[in-house]
């Protein structure tokens, strides 16, 4: 199921604006990975170059490889498609689609994507709903509109249906970010069971989430405004947070930065 | 006038008191009995100076109106609030000045139409009847109206769709920008000069006859830059997120475009489209260059003359006696019936068919 994704040389564009320059790492399977950093250095960027998401935004342009086990995402004949079906993402601001309902915002993804029998759907849609811990809450009202949920049953309801079509890495864009502690919580929660089958990215601003969630942890940072975004380091989340080997890293997490 | 509160004082010690945040307001009775003074000496100046037209007498009564807003609120609540009172009366005044013709528009209409509309009207055409004779009906333009504004709809809703999704989904740079450049010339068109090129290449050049077919393209070359603009802002307000969440969870950005951003955008462009209609469905010139009108019934629209409602409207008037212009008055009524009725049908469906947000 999950799987390793190995990255070299990796640099991203905005036209002709350089985003992120020359980032290298490994990112082991089943585990949680956490990215922080500044507003700007590029982690979002990055995020979104490991699903080929990048080049959905105009003038976006990557250079570099992004190895997914032996297959790398930016080869000759890569479906940016069947690339988006193995690495699901769920982004910052929860986003159901307002014309579904609860099932079929979860279905979304298998439906759009080639038939399935009625009972099948009902089988995944119930199982990746319970994956999401969201089961209990919304059994009774799943022709309801997935809009008519709160946030943090919306973002729950998102990571449902990301799970849903069976990916084998998961990008996170700071999914708590516009969710209370206890929607938060729930989701860090989920976080911690997803990791048993998925390979975890989460992009957080929130340092005490990284440490709580991720098993590594990489440090972004940019030399000034408009400069390009570079990776600082990235260890062991237990080690970043108590000894980092770059006095970069210290200063950002002990507030000692600008 | 009464309601006149204390102005915030200045204590002994010269030290300003706690500004209160009470100020002096005319009361809420104030602004209709202004009115009503306003009319009033409207009314009375137009007689004492003899003026004919009552439209004039409105304006006078328009004018003190909200000059005497402006100059009792200035002495009563102070500056801030005159010109508040200023805006506020100069657009009830606008607004009833702008309602006033709409309104007699219809009321004309409706006490003039009303006379003939009946079944017979309704469901028969003009046929052999003398032109001069009270009778006949309007069934053959409501058919050539509904089929030719049909027609014409089958050509320029899926046209100005694809357009919009092209420049919305996918149109990049300078060949785009061409296209919105010509949408927006094309909106200008007159409807006349859309009849006379249809006239030129269909009729003179390549010989067909007058039909229904023929008016409906150029109503379709008038309707279509209408169809694109409106579909072009609905899809615009779709919000990338929503793009964005598909395109993650593995869907091809057609089926993206196809299940996920024009569903969500359907209300909006189904009103633009109904919209769109409305406007095509009033226009006589490219109808009378290139349907020509007829008095009998002709289903096909594909072959000879056909009548349309704005045409009759117009024909009948031309005739002149009194049972002649009852029909054009009732083939109005009934027109703007028409359009009246697709305006609140798109409403509807865009209802019906908005997202849905409550829980």
């Amino acid at each position: 199921m999950a799987k390793r994704i190995d990255v070299s040389g990796l640099s991203a564009f905005y036209g002709s604006h350089k985003a992120i320059d020359d980032i290298s790492m490994t990112i082991e399977p089943r585990s949680v990975t956490a990215f922080i950093g500044p507003s700007g250095c590029g982690k979002s960027t990055f995020l979104r170059t490991l699903n080929r998401m990048h080049e959905v935004t105009p003038g976006g342009r990557v250079e570099g490889k992004v190895m997914l086990d032996d297959e790398n995402l930016y080869g000759s004949g890569v479906d940016p498609v069947a690339v988006r079906r193995t690495v699901g993402m769920v982004f910052q601001r929860p986003n159901p689609f307002p014309t579904m309902s609860i099932f079929d915002n979860v279905a979304a993804g298998l439906r759009l994507n080639g038939s399935y029998k009625k009972s099948e759907l009902k089988e995944i849609v119930e199982r990746s709903l319970k994956g999401a811990n969201l089961w209990n809450e919304v059994k009774d009202r799943l022709n309801k509109p997935g809009s008519g949920l709160s946030g943090g049953q919306q973002q729950r309801l998102c990571i449902a249906r990301a799970i849903a079509v069976e990916p084998q890495v998961l990008l996170m864009d700071e999914p708590c970010s516009a969710l209370d502690p206890i929607s938060t919580l729930a989701i860090e929660d989920l976080i911690g069971e997803l990791k048993e089958r998925f390979t975890i990215v989460i992009v957080t601003h929130n340092m005490q989430q990284a440490a709580r969630v991720s098993d590594r942890t990489a440090f972004f940072n940019l030399a000034a405004v408009g400069k390009p975004g570079k990776l600082i380091e990235i260890d062991e989340t237990e080690r970043i947070f108590s000894n980092p080997s770059v006095q970069a890293t210290e200063d950002y997490i002990s507030g000692r930065f600008g | 006038m009464t309601a006149v509160t204390d102005r915030p004082t200045v204590a002994s010690g010269g030290a300003p008191l706690p500004v209160s945040l009470k100020q002096a307001r005319l009361p809420r009775w104030a602004p209709p009995v202004i009115a009503l003074v306003a009319a009033g000496a409207g009314c009375g100046i137009g007689l004492g100076a003899g003026l004919d037209s009552t439209i004039q007498w409105g304006l006078i009564a328009a004018a003190l109106f909200v000059l005497g807003t402006y100059v009792l609120s200035a002495a009563v609540e102070g500056g801030r609030q005159a010109k508040d009172r200023l805006a506020t009366s100069m657009v009830w005044t606008s607004f009833l000045l702008a309602v006033i013709p709409l309104a007699s528009l219809l009321w004309e209409t409706v006490a003039r139409g009303i006379k003939v509309l009946n079944v017979y009207f309704l469901s028969h055409s003009m046929g052999t009847l003398p032109d001069a004779l009270p009778g006949g009906g309007i069934y053959h333009a409501i058919i050539g109206t509904l089929e030719q504004v049909g027609l014409a709809t089958l050509i320029a809703a899926p046209i100005g769709l694809l357009t919009a999704i092209y420049l919305v989904e996918y149109g990049r740079g300078r060949f785009a920008k061409t296209v919105t450049f010509f949408v927006d010339v094309m909106t200008g068109i007159p409807s006349i000069v859309a009849g006379l090129f249809i006239l030129s290449v269909w009729i003179l050049i390549l010989g067909f006859g007058p039909s229904g077919f023929a008016g409906a393209m150029a109503l379709a070359i008038l309707m279509m830059p209408v169809v694109v603009r409106s579909t072009e802002e609905m899809l615009k307000l779709v919000p990338n997120e929503l793009r964005e969440a598909s395109l993650a969870l593995g869907v091809p950005k057609w089926r993206t475009i196809l299940k996920v951003v024009l569903p969500t955008s359907l209300g909006g462009i189904t009103t633009g489209v109904m919209l769109a209609i409305a406007r095509i469905t009033g226009e006589t010139a490219p109808v009378l260059l290139l349907v020509w009108g007829a008095k009998t019934i002709n289903n096909n629209p594909f072959d000879g003359a056909q009548q349309s409602l704005p045409l009759y409207v117009f024909q009948q008037w031309q005739i002149g006696t009194d049972a002649a212009y009852d029909r054009a008055w009732g083939a109005a009524l009934v027109l703007i019936a028409f359009v009246m009725i697709l305006n609140l049908v798109a409403r509807g469906i865009a209802r019906w068919k908005a997202p849905k947000t409550h829980r």
